[in-house]
């Protein structure tokens, strides 16, 4: 059916569609919308759900780890500190492999305080061993949720998935969004059955030590389940657009990139303005084109290298920075540039960052500035 | 390698923390004993074992070499030889 709603309405009703035995969160601004929704149908008794109030961010991560680990299908949200108070817990979730799937309605970090929105949040928790999805829609933001469940509890995966998506411009923005029936969404997804799980009449230690003797190797099977996702993510986009009639996920989308001399590389809502800007540039004859980043972590570095294939420049726009270093898309895609033998000039650049606009004219900006000087970290639109 | 990440009641059984031990392990003299369990207490490894006086003995299979033992007996009647001394027991 479809509705005109929110981003962060899509993504509560998608939650409330793989009904999830317990969701804990802790209000923060702009996540706080998707667990008000959940909240509401809780109370309301549309969703057979355990709602638990916590104290802190910390706490609803640890919950939704019991829980996942007691059997549970879950579901938690975050943004920004709230994400950052997390982080001890979401490397312990991901390292006892529990399939959680959390919502990171992406806003900047502190200090100096802001609320608005940059990928930041997301970015610093990106070795913490979770997928990462980053929608680009309101309609993708549920729909990631589906896939994310689907993911996250395939067996040969068992990784937990962050769905992010861009505080305001997504959660906020109101956009005509097709939420499936339930029936369709049980055809789709499973009911959740874990191999394991904390069972009294079965004890059993989830996290127990790991010495030098085998962190090494339990790492080592993290890693490449992470890498086995790269498989699973794009033939479950591939059975969502059979089932649901749209594409949604994946690794990548390529748009207008066929014949491109020149591309972006990006994550996230920003694309939407991109694939405008190229469009308008497309009509005065510069071959433009964009690389959606779907899949963040594990990092598509083949299917990146194989989109990019003969684009000359390529302009990374990160939303997000490792200080000191470079935005994070832009190290990695340069890794990938170089392993896939690429002879692309790839420049770095820094936008948006504490919520500043990303204009049309901000990506003819980094269009033109990729014709120029090689930059790694290069900030557009900084005053004077 | 595939590793089982979460483990069953009794697992670190097979974690032999004997091999921790560095250069002394306690011997237990079995002269002075008062039976007061403080080593069985104290024991981070929870392998001493014994009831009467002059019983009480560890297993050199698990025994980190804390000395923990050693140094809480009333009776300094536990004492930390060098590894090469006398065969264990
Ligand atoms: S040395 Fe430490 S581990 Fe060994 S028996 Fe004494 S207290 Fe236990
Ligand atoms: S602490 Fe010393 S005296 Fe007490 S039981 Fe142990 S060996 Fe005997």
């Amino acid at each position: 059916m479809k509705d005109f709603i929110e981003g962060s309405d899509a993504v509560a009703r998608a939650v409330a569609l793989c009904r999830p035995g317990v969701i804990s969160a802790y209000p923060i601004t702009p996540q706080t919308h998707i667990v008000e929704f959940l909240a509401s149908m809780v109370a309301d008794g549309k969703l057979k759900s355990q709602f638990i109030n916590v104290e802190s961010e910390h706490s609803a991560a640890s919950l939704v780890l019991g829980a996942s680990a007691a059997g549970e299908r879950v579901f938690s949200a975050s943004s920004s500190q709230g994400l950052i108070l997390m982080s001890e817990v979401l490397f312990n979730i991901a390292g006892m492999r529990m399939p959680v799937v959390l919502a990171c309605v992406n806003r900047a970090l502190s200090a100096p305080i802001n609320i608005w929105n940059d990928q930041q949040d997301s970015m610093a928790v990106r070795d913490s061993g979770w997928i990462q999805l980053y929608a680009e829609t309101g309609q993708e933001c549920g729909d990631l949720i589906f896939q994310a469940y689907r993911l996250a509890e395939s067996p040969e995966v068992r990784v937990p998935v962050m769905v992010c998506l861009d505080g305001y411009l997504l959660s906020h923005g109101l956009e005509v969004v097709d939420v499936p029936e339930a029936a369709e969404v049980d055809k789709f997804l499973p009911p959740y059955r874990p191999t394991e799980k904390l069972d009294p009449a079965v004890p059993m230690t989830f996290g127990p030590l790991a010495g030098p003797d085998y962190y090494l190797e339990i790492r080592h099977d993290l890693h490449a389940a992470m890498r086995g996702a790269l498989k699973l993510i794009p033939s479950i986009a591939a059975d969502f657009s059979r089932q649901f009639g749209r594409n949604s996920g994946g690794l990548v989308e390529a748009y207008r990139l066929e014949d491109a001399e020149l591309a972006i590389v990006a994550a996230g809502s920003v694309c939407g303005t991109i694939k405008e800007a190229i469009d308008a540039l497309r009509q005065e004859g510069v071959k433009a084109g964009l690389l959606r980043l779907v899949t963040y972590r594990p990092f598509p570095e083949e299917a990146v290298s194989a989109a990019l294939a003969g684009v000359g420049r390529v302009a990374v726009l990160d939303k997000a920075i490792s200080l000191g270093a470079t935005g994070p898309i832009y190290a990695d895609l340069a890794t990938a540039l170089v392993r896939g033998k690429h002879q692309a000039r790839v420049n770095g650049y820094i936008a948006g960052l504490g919520g500043r606009d990303i204009t049309i004219e901000t990506i003819r900006e980094i269009f033109t500035r990729l014709s120029g000087e090689e930059v790694s970290a290069g900030f557009v639109g900084l005053k004077g | 390698m595939s590793v089982n990440i979460n483990s069953r009641p009794g697992s670190a059984r097979n974690n032999r923390t004997g091999s921790w031990r560095v250069d002394r392990r306690p011997k237990f003299l079995r002269q002075n004993c008062i039976a007061c369990r403080l080593c069985l207490l104290v024991c981070p490894e929870g392998i001493i074992t014994g009831k009467a006086k002059n019983s009480f003995e560890t297993d050199y299979v698990y025994c980190k070499g804390c000395g923990l033992c050693a140094a809480v007996c009333p009776k300094k009647d536990i004492e930390m030889i060098p590894e090469d001394t006398e065969t264990e027991g």
